[in-house]
């Protein structure tokens, strides 16, 4: 099942929500996930576990450095996970 | 026809008599770290949960640590130096090949009877020292063993490494091990990973300071988010398997004595265990850092004196660190 956009952003809030008691209204595509929502290095380890296991997908550990807003996780997400 | 060996077994059970331990007297705040690297107290405390380390003065060597925190142990448990049937330190800060530290610090005790030797299990050797200690109790190689978790971190923390410089810090803390009619150490869920060898370690081989007159002095690095990921996820099923060795649930504990390496780790791994509300749990990083091997005998130790946990209450210790290595069991506390 192929995820859009906008399930993914809304799936991926949901996350940053639960993990980092970011609002989910938030969590918009152009937000950097240190400088803007506040959610740090090792909060991003437990967004992309959470990530890992609701989208059905993988993200290496030397992937993670890349993901610097929330529009480049959206991306990578939409870019592997299984259809 | 040759005559057959004997080979009779030990006690039918191992159990901890008595733990004790040793704090360095410096006492190093966040704000002192904060003076040589970029980072302030309130940055540190929420990434790792530490308000202050204690870091070793010139005179207190791992072998004075070590020799300290037996002592205590050895008192509470009532037992000699001459008892001991073993001496296991587990460290990775005793900064010569050989001869072993354990083999110092047995003679300095009195421990006249005792094997001595030393492992190197990283953030895992007090568990895997139990581990040993336990079966050696069991298959009769040794009636009472002395073990120690060692280190002075702080002579391979990088002060100007803004990645590591406020976690690690110096203690020891030391189990005595003894037999008992009555099971007090589960069986130990334990492996090894060394695929991610990179992970976690020394900088360099100390070879390097010979053919480089410049190359500085070697110190502890990490991999954050990899380890963290690794300590927070794949360390559970670890968990759940020395639980399950030992027939007891997560509900049933009356401690959780997690190696002492980030509280935000240590928080992680209750989520993910769904540790009830009423198990307490050890915070001792706080007030001591990241002490590798010593943490977990620390962090016992100052849960039974502060009334947090219950002398003879069941705890799950597990341990987690360079190599990677891992070791978890259940245990009956002193």
């Amino acid at each position: 099942m192929a995820f859009t956009q906008e399930e993914v952003l809304e799936g991926l809030a949901e996350i940053v929500n639960e993990v980092a008691g970011v609002e989910v209204e938030d969590v918009q595509l152009d937000k950097s996930f240190i400088g803007d929502l506040d959610v740090d290095s090792l909060s991003m380890v437990e967004v992309v576990v959470a990530a890992e296991e609701k989208f059905d997908v993988k993200i290496p550990d030397d992937e993670v450095k890349n993901l610097s807003t929330v529009g480049d996780a959206v991306s990578y997400i939409l870019a592997h996970a299984e259809s | 026809m040759s005559k057959p060996i004997e080979s009779p077994a030990g006690a039918p059970h191992a159990r901890i008599l008595g733990v004790g331990g040793y704090r360095p007297s410096r006492v190093i705040t966040n704000e002192q770290i904060c003076q040589v690297i970029d980072s302030t107290d309130e940055w540190i405390r929420s990434r790792t949960g530490i308000e202050e380390r204690r870091w070793a003065t010139a005179e207190e060597s791992v072998g004075v640590m070590s020799v300290a925190a037996s002592g205590k142990a050895l008192a509470a448990a009532g037992i000699e130096a001459e008892q001991l049937g073993c001496v296991v330190i587990a460290t990775v800060t005793h900064l010569v090949q050989t001869p072993s530290l354990a083999a110092d610090v047995a003679n300095q005790l009195g421990a006249a009877n005792a094997a001595a030797f030393d492992i190197s299990a990283a953030c895992a050797g007090f568990c895997h020292g139990l581990a040993l200690a336990q079966d050696m109790i069991r298959g009769g190689s040794a009636e009472y063993v002395l073990v120690i978790g060692v280190e002075r971190l702080s002579d391979l923390t990088d002060m100007n490494d803004r990645s590591t410089a406020f976690i690690f810090g110096d203690g020891a803390g030391a189990a005595v091990v003894g037999p008992s009619q009555t099971p007090g150490i589960g069986p130990v869920a334990w492996g090894a990973d060394g695929s991610q060898y990179d992970a976690i370690g020394q900088t360099f081989n100390w070879e390097r300071l010979r053919e480089e007159s410049d190359a500085g002095f070697p110190a502890l690095r990490m991999s954050g988010q990899q380890v963290f990921r690794w300590a927070s996820y794949q360390m559970v099923p670890v968990a759940k398997r020395a639980l399950e060795r030992a027939g007891i649930a997560a509900d049933d504990l009356d401690a959780f004595i997690p190696h002492q390496a980030n509280n935000r780790i240590t928080d992680a791994m209750i989520k993910a265990l769904k540790l009830p509300a009423h198990v307490p749990v050890a915070r001792d990083i706080a007030k001591t850092g990241n002490t590798s091997a010593a943490s977990i005998p620390l962090a016992m130790e100052r849960m039974l004196e502060e009334g947090e946990a219950p002398h003879g209450g069941t705890a799950l210790l597990i341990g987690f660190g360079a190599g990677l290595v891992y070791a978890a069991q259940v245990v009956v506390l002193p």
